[in-house]
């Protein structure tokens, strides 16, 4: 007999088998074999032809500007994403909500428009772009304009890590440490970053992922010159048009390893997150 | 007197006693201008320079509209396998223990941390004719590279998360009590399932694929690769807006991207009106 405890439905072992059997079988087909197959056309050739494709001059240059744009997209979208996160979970305000949703946009809107409302307003005929370029400053078609969109399609994701948490949270330990006469930035050395720092940590790893590896936004604005404006993904697409599809699987392959580290970090800061739950429950006993 | 103070803040939830509201309103809104709002504004000042019927036969050209028909059908297709499978894949990850479920619900999250550009190559090679998946199906008649169906193929691959992690939550925080009543009365499985459970569920059910069908309206990386690009075939929007570009034809880039633009802003305002409609619901609040 069953006790109460697992009186549930779907737990006669045929139907949990066979339902394991359909999602490990579509797991396998939908993401296992596509993951696999980059690394196996990438080595097709060989390990030396790999080591080649990868030490290629365009490929390197590729990788530099890619690591570049996001070391300078992660900072900026850190701070702005824990100020946002702040500010809608720490106060009541009119608006908030609006705040909120506005966030969002980023995620909603396809990467092709993102590129083009920067390309219309910092473009050459562009309302900002041609005063710029009346003093020799040119964004679109070069680093500033990648970084710029990059920036645009990575902002939310910080703030969406963190606001759910802290609105959980609430704020008694920081009022608690405001009565406590703690200055802002104690308060938030010593009590905030504390609780957050695991979906920090997630929030940035999302950002870097997608920041290293967009493409539409990106295509939109960057102009494909090669070993100038090409970063990482738009070099997979150039090598793919090239019919180098070994060299294209090359560089997807290292963009895939950064996929992976991505994964690997979220399942790290889950279970500590989960640690950290199941602490403060024994605590509260 | 501290006990005082804080007892103080409590009744009185709407003064402000946290620091930092003026600084994290002032960068929040800076940033949320500069990067959100003002591209947006300069779209809708490029698409006001045009007159209606300039904008009307832009957005109308018949292309175009197949391009629309094209990519709704798509999405449609894509968020509906992608409800079906995702329901399957959370239902197997909360309710059963496997080997390997850990690194299962890892995988989970890789077409999010993939960038969509590989995602785009790979599933291009694997559903060629000569690829893995394409040769055997090659043998039943059916052709996914190059047709409509890879980009359904494109589309759900890369939006399949959105299900598993909306609905995942839901499933874990059932109540057990109404279940093992319902199947203390006699109730069969998937008389439970349907009558007790799916009530419960839908409404996240629902947000995951409105979510997966917004994402996919706007893939473009994914898509491009594997569609072949056909006019009026298999042409995506996001596509017919980067020729616009590619064409130096800016007013009528910016005229479809408008109608992209405020699509996915309506479905973006809905969904979380849903959202907060149905939360409220479940916690009664």
């Amino acid at each position: 007999m069953r006790t109460s405890a697992h009186l549930r439905i779907g737990d006669q072992p045929w139907v949990k088998w066979s339902l394991i059997t359909l999602a490990l079988s579509l797991v396998t087909l939908l993401l296992l074999v596509p993951l696999f197959a980059i690394f196996a056309q990438a080595f097709s050739g060989g390990l030396e032809s790999y080591i080649a494709n990868v030490t290629d001059r365009f490929t390197l240059h590729a990788i530099g500007l890619t690591l570049f744009v996001a070391a300078l997209t992660v900072p900026i979208n850190l701070v702005f994403g824990v100020f946002l996160a702040w500010l809608v979970t720490r106060f009541e305000f009119p608006g908030r909500k609006l705040l909120i949703t506005l966030i969002d946009i980023p995620f909603a809107v396809s990467p092709v428009v993102a590129g083009l409302l920067y390309l219309l307003l910092y473009g050459s005929n562009g309302w900002i772009g041609s005063r710029l370029m009346d003093h020799d400053i040119q964004l679109m078609f070069s680093w500033p304009g990648i970084l710029m969109v990059t920036v645009f399609v990575t902002c939310p994701f910080v703030a969406r890590e963190l606001i759910p948490l802290m609105q959980q949270q609430g704020k008694e330990e920081e009022e608690a440490g405001v009565t406590l006469g703690a200055s802002g930035w104690q308060l938030f050395r010593r009590i905030t970053l504390p609780n957050i720092q695991w979906a920090l940590i997630y929030g940035v790893v999302l950002t870097n992922a997608r920041a290293v590896g967009e493409f539409g936004a990106v295509s939109v604005v960057s102009g494909n010159i090669r070993g100038e404006t090409n970063t990482l993904p738009l070099h997979v697409e150039l090598l793919y048009q090239d019919y180098n599809v070994v060299g294209a699987f090359a560089s997807s392959s290292l963009l895939a390893g950064i996929a992976l580290l991505t994964l690997f970090v979220k399942s790290f800061v889950e279970w500590r997150q989960a640690r950290q739950r199941h602490a403060l429950n024994e605590e509260e006993i | 007197m501290s006990l005082a103070i804080t007892s103080a803040i409590s009744l009185n939830p709407s003064k402000r006693v946290l620091p930092g509201f003026a600084l994290s309103l002032g960068i929040s809104l800076l940033f949320i201008s500069l990067i959100l709002l003002l591209p947006i504004t300069g779209l809708l000042l490029q698409t006001a320079g045009m007159s209606w019927n300039e904008y009307w036969s832009v957005i109308s050209d018949p292309r175009v509209v197949a391009s629309y028909k094209v990519t709704l059908w798509a999405a449609a297709w894509a968020s509906a396998f992608n409800g079906v499978v995702g329901l399957l894949l959370a239902w197997v990850l909360v309710r059963y223990e496997f080997p390997g479920k850990r690194i299962v619900d890892a995988l989970m999250d890789l077409p999010f941390a993939l960038p969509t550009a590989v995602a785009g190559i790979t599933l291009s090679a694997l559903f060629a004719e000569n690829g893995w998946y394409g040769s055997i199906l090659a043998e039943a008649g059916i052709k996914v590279a190059f047709t409509p169906l890879g980009i359904i193929v494109a589309m759900s691959f890369t939006s399949l998360p959105f299900v598993v992690r909306t609905v995942q939550p839901v499933l874990e925080d059932l109540a057990v009590e109404d279940e093992e009543a319902a199947i203390s009365m006699g109730g069969s499985d998937l008389t439970v399932f349907r009558r007790v459970i799916f009530p419960s569920l839908w409404p996240a059910l629902l947000t995951g694929i409105a979510l997966s069908f917004t994402r996919s309206l706007g893939e473009f990386g994914a898509v491009i690769f594997i569609a072949g690009n056909m006019p009026y075939v298999s042409e995506i929007t996001s596509l017919m807006i980067f020729i616009r570009l590619q064409e130096f034809d800016y007013a009528a880039a910016s005229a479809i991207a408008s109608v992209v633009l405020l699509a996915s802003l309506i479905l973006l305002f809905l969904i979380n009106i849903w959202q907060a409609f149905y939360l409220r619901r479940i916690h009664g609040r």
